[in-house]
């Protein structure tokens, strides 16, 4: 079983990511707007989005809404999520306050700004994967922590 | 109308992220694991994303969106000191629990007690943001 997961991941991260892509299509095409995850929340949290509030709410609920319902027909839960709340905690603040001060995460300047050759978005994805792979690599392979 | 839009375009991507597998944090701490069992997912994801956004983006020139408004300005050619630190500090949250923004949404329904542990300290870090911002600015 394991072995047949492992071969088709891959698979699954590509149909995966053409329905991350059609979402953004279709905020970009109907709404004008940039599908990224950071801002639309972090909008709401620093009260700087409040302006357009519900199509922000719409959007986090339909995030939240369609995983349940693929859970009913495949169980797709497994998170591997540490219980270290240090770790947590730690990853969250960064994760918050990186984001913000970046403008954009993964979505934003990963999936929305690549696509247009964005050079704040190509910048952005390679900076933050390096700094997450050095992390990886720190906390993993050096002190064996994660 | 603007929020049907965004409701089917948060349900594509919610959808898409637990497909994909990016709701499981070791699948994204796997990938950033270049030194030890290296996990290529996310590259998949990653570009099967951009094939629609790709063309997306082509669909916007002299057009307008469907519900009205403008598109977003073209990108910023200037990088700046706060996109490279921002930058930094989310890859090093990003890799120390394997969760992003839109990921740790998708999984509120099923990532339990860790998951939203997370999530405040997210919501708190977003909460500070400017005030951090306005001190590397000052």
């Amino acid at each position: 079983m394991e072995n047949i997961a492992f071969q088709t991941d891959w698979l699954y991260g590509l149909i995966g990511g053409l329905f991350i892509g059609l979402g953004g299509a279709v905020f970009l095409l109907g709404n004008g707007r940039i599908m990224g995850a950071s801002g639309l929340i972090g909008g709401l949290v620093d009260g700087s989005g409040w302006s357009n509030a519900a199509e922000r709410i719409v959007f986090l609920a339909g995030v939240v809404i369609m995983p349940i319902i693929v859970l009913q027909f495949w169980d797709r839960s497994e998170t591997n999520i540490t219980d270290n709340v240090v770790q947590l905690v730690a990853a969250g603040l960064l994760v918050g306050i990186g984001t913000r001060i970046a403008n954009g995460c993964t979505s934003g300047h990963g999936v929305c700004g690549i696509s247009r050759l964005s050079l704040r978005g190509i910048a952005a994805t390679v900076l933050y994967i390096i700094a997450g792979g050095l992390t990886i690599a720190l906390f993993r392979a050096v002190l064996g922590w994660i | 109308m603007k929020l049907v839009i965004a409701l089917i375009a948060g349900m594509l991507f919610g959808g898409g992220l637990v497909v994909s597998g990016m709701t499981d944090t070791a699948k994204v701490q796997g990938w950033l694991d270049v030194f030890g069992a290296w996990d290529p997912t996310l590259a998949f994801v990653m570009g099967g994303a951009m094939i629609p956004m790709a063309i997306a983006w082509i669909l916007t020139k002299g057009r307008s969106p469907m519900t009205g408004g403008n598109f977003p300005a073209p990108p910023e050619p200037r990088l700046g000191r706060n996109l490279i630190v921002g930058s930094v500090l989310f890859g090093m949250g990003w890799a120390l629990a394997g969760l992003c923004p839109g990921p740790s949404i998708a999984a509120i329904s099923f990532g339990g007690t860790s998951l939203w542990i997370f999530l405040v300290a997210m919501g708190a870090g977003m909460f500070v943001a400017p005030r951090v911002r306005a001190m590397m600015d000052a």
